[in-house]
């Protein structure tokens, strides 16, 4: 599928004579293709919105390539701005200009005929509050009304940051609902959110940024299936059995690690072969269950951002990655 | 072309701008008003009145002074003594004659087309100047500090052309309020020299001098609404270009004006900004030096005086135009916006 959005090798040093250089983005990676919804996930301050900024011709890069819908950007930019929507970090707007002021206004400065308006205001469910000012408007109102803006242009590609911020949960499943229907249309859209059951549910695939580098990337099944443990929890019909169940089990080969009512075993191809080898010791089953791994798991793994008890984990304190090879990479190289 | 007219709308959407305006018109109506009620027509029953007047006054005068001079020798003949209250001479207090009490000075106020039209300027490019100032950096400030300069700039990636685009409607806005807004002041002023006054006089090389006032005074307008803007957008607050006014007034004007009246600097006028102003509304400031004499020919003493001229006010405010607004541009093109 081609390419929409290929990012290889950015950078973005941000330079402080107190604090001295920062690297808000160290050589970032990124590749998203047509008709997908993909997910971009990263803890706070691990060059999200600076990315998204960049692309987007807001901050100037210090190296890297940058292309969206097959132009060069920022050279081309112009070219395609007409192509990409896209809200960045929470979204701002005039409060005393009321919502349907605020986009007709793009909408005039884009070029884009003033119907459009009317439609956008009745997809993001804004038609009767379009005549209010935006200062009146809570923060999920504002965000229907920043993704109504993005949208005005009916754009190819749609970039959203935090789209579901302040939003209430019959909203958040809205706007599910609306990113699965504009993927279908045919539109892709980049989601940068840290709702992870959310992306896990929308995505076709993701990129993880961690301290201004991609540590994973790929569709989310390849992504989770990269990071499962293979664990599976055994329980016995007797705990009295599980001395006997954790010899047996360690002669197979097979990692076993005890708990009071429990075994947890790693290295096991097949769970049935498990079932079968405690059977033939006369020791019988009660719960045999593999042990999934969900994205918010691989998330906090390979971020480092997991939370561990007595510590405040500070905001830059997330996964330091090595580059090529890294564990916890399921692809490499500009757009692969 | 779009863009142009987009950021035309939403300038005169901004309720700022309305109020603004509002305000800045409303002032100028009440100064006409002001000056329209303030003054009379003068015809032979006002010359008669200030006859009379001076004829009164000329008669207390003379009842004062006799009265005092009587006091005088009084005080004198019983040996009181008098502080410096009376001279030793009584005689020496006379009362002035009947011509020296001008029957001029009796006469209402009235409004001289002629004469004061091009003074009425003045107050008309300054209030038009600060609304310009205002709203300019409102207008830009604003958009900065809600996002919405963002917003457009996610529409419309080139930096320098939304900039421009928005300055050009922006100085178009304001000369479609000030253009107007000048012919009824020249309008309003008519009709007070009318009413109230005199339009006598009146030639075309007058005419040509006050248009070229006028003129002067909207480029004046336009020039402080182009600061205002730039001053904004280089600090990406409408408070940056607001601060700096009242920096540039307070410390820069009022303070360095003491300074340098302390440090008796001669021709301490031309180192403040409201000199040129004052020497583009009126062609010429002429600054005077007490501290010095020139000898006349009758054997007083005239001051030395300095000339600022249009001219040179011209130079310092296109200089100050192209800083600011080069600063507001190399800015915008350079630095990141987050």
């Amino acid at each position: 599928m081609p390419a929409v959005l290929e990012i290889e090798g950015l950078r973005k040093t941000y330079k402080s004579r107190r604090r001295g250089a920062r690297n808000a983005l160290d050589g970032f990676d990124m590749r998203v293709e047509a008709g997908q919804v993909h997910g971009f996930l990263g803890p706070n301050g691990s060059g999200k919105t600076t990315t998204l900024r960049t692309l987007l011709g807001l901050i100037r890069p210090d190296g890297g390539r940058m292309a969206l819908l097959g132009h060069e950007v920022p050279d081309a930019l112009s070219t395609v701005a007409g192509q990409v929507g896209a809200i960045v970090e929470s979204p701002q707007f005039f409060p005393h200009f009321t919502a349907r002021d605020t986009l007709s206004l793009l909408a005039g400065a884009g070029e884009v005929p003033a119907v459009r308006v009317g439609e956008v205001l009745e997809l993001v469910g804004l038609r009767d509050r379009a005549d209010e000012r935006v200062k009146t408007y809570s923060l999920g109102m504002k965000q229907r009304l920043a993704v109504a803006s993005a949208l005005l242009k009916n754009p190819k590609l749609l970039i959203l940051d935090e789209p579901a911020n302040g939003l209430d949960p019959g909203g958040i499943r809205e706007m599910r609902s609306l990113m699965r229907d504009l993927a279908e249309s045919g539109m892709t859209v980049l989601l940068s959110s840290h709702i992870l059951g959310e992306i896990q549910l929308i995505c076709d695939s993701v990129t993880i940024i961690s301290l201004g580098r991609r540590v994973a990337f790929g569709p989310v099944d390849e992504v989770l299936a990269q990071h499962s443990s293979g664990a599976v929890r055994v329980r016995l019909e007797a705990v009295s059995d599980l001395p006997a169940a954790t010899e047996a089990l360690t002669k197979a080969g097979i990692g076993v690690t005890g708990h009071p009512d429990h075994l947890m075993l790693t290295g096991v191809d097949k769970p049935a072969s498990v079932t079968r080898l405690l059977a033939e010791h006369n020791l019988y089953v009660s719960e045999l269950a593999p042990i999934a791994v969900d994205l918010e798991s691989v998330f906090l793994e390979l971020t480092s951002t997991a939370p561990v008890p007595g510590q405040h984990r500070q905001v830059d304190e997330s996964m330091k990655v090595g580059g090529a090879g890294q564990p916890g990479t399921t692809g490499g190289g500009w757009g692969a | 072309m779009s863009l142009f007219r987009t950021e035309l709308r939403r300038l005169t959407k901004r309720r700022f701008t309305r109020y603004m305006t509002l305000l800045g018109l409303l002032v100028l109506a009440a100064v006409v008003i002001g000056v329209f009620f303030t003054n009379q027509k003068i015809g032979a029953e006002q010359y008669a009145k200030a006859e009379r007047q001076a004829d009164q006054q000329y008669q207390d005068q003379v009842r004062w002074s006799e009265q005092e001079r009587a006091n005088c020798e009084q005080a004198k003949a019983a040996g009181t003594p008098n502080d410096g209250r009376y001279p030793d001479d009584c005689s020496v207090m006379q009362a002035p004659t009947r011509d020296q009490i001008e029957a001029s000075w009796f006469l209402p106020s009235t409004f001289d087309f002629r004469d004061t039209f091009d003074e009425t300027l003045i107050p008309f490019a300054a209030i038009l100047a600060l609304v310009g100032f205002v709203v300019g950096a409102s207008f830009i400030g604003a958009e900065w500090s809600t996002g919405g300069m963002m917003n457009l700039l996610l529409w419309r990636p080139k930096r320098l052309t939304v900039l421009l685009t928005k300055l050009a409607a922006l100085l178009t806005g304001m000369l479609a309020v000030t253009l107007p807004a000048a012919v009824l002041w020249f309008a309003g002023f008519w009709g007070v020299a009318t009413f109230r006054g005199s339009t006598e006089k009146m030639t075309s090389g007058v005419w040509q001098s006050f248009v070229l006032t006028g003129v002067r005074g909207v480029v004046l307008v336009l020039v402080l609404t182009t600061i205002g803007f730039a001053l904004a957008s280089l600090g990406r607050h409408t408070a940056m270009a607001l601060g700096g006014v009242v920096a540039v007034m307070v410390v820069g004007q009022f303070g360095l004006g003491i300074l340098l009246d302390m440090a008796g600097v001669r021709w301490a006028e031309a180192f403040l900004l409201p000199t040129y102003m004052l020497a583009w509304m009126t062609k010429t400031i002429t600054l005077q030096d007490w501290d010095s004499c020139n000898a006349t020919f009758n054997g007083s003493c005239e001051p030395e005086t300095l000339d600022i001229t249009w001219q040179q006010s011209s130079v310092l405010l296109s200089a100050t135009v192209v800083v600011i607004l080069g600063a507001a541009l190399w800015v915008m093109r350079r630095r990141d916006i987050s």
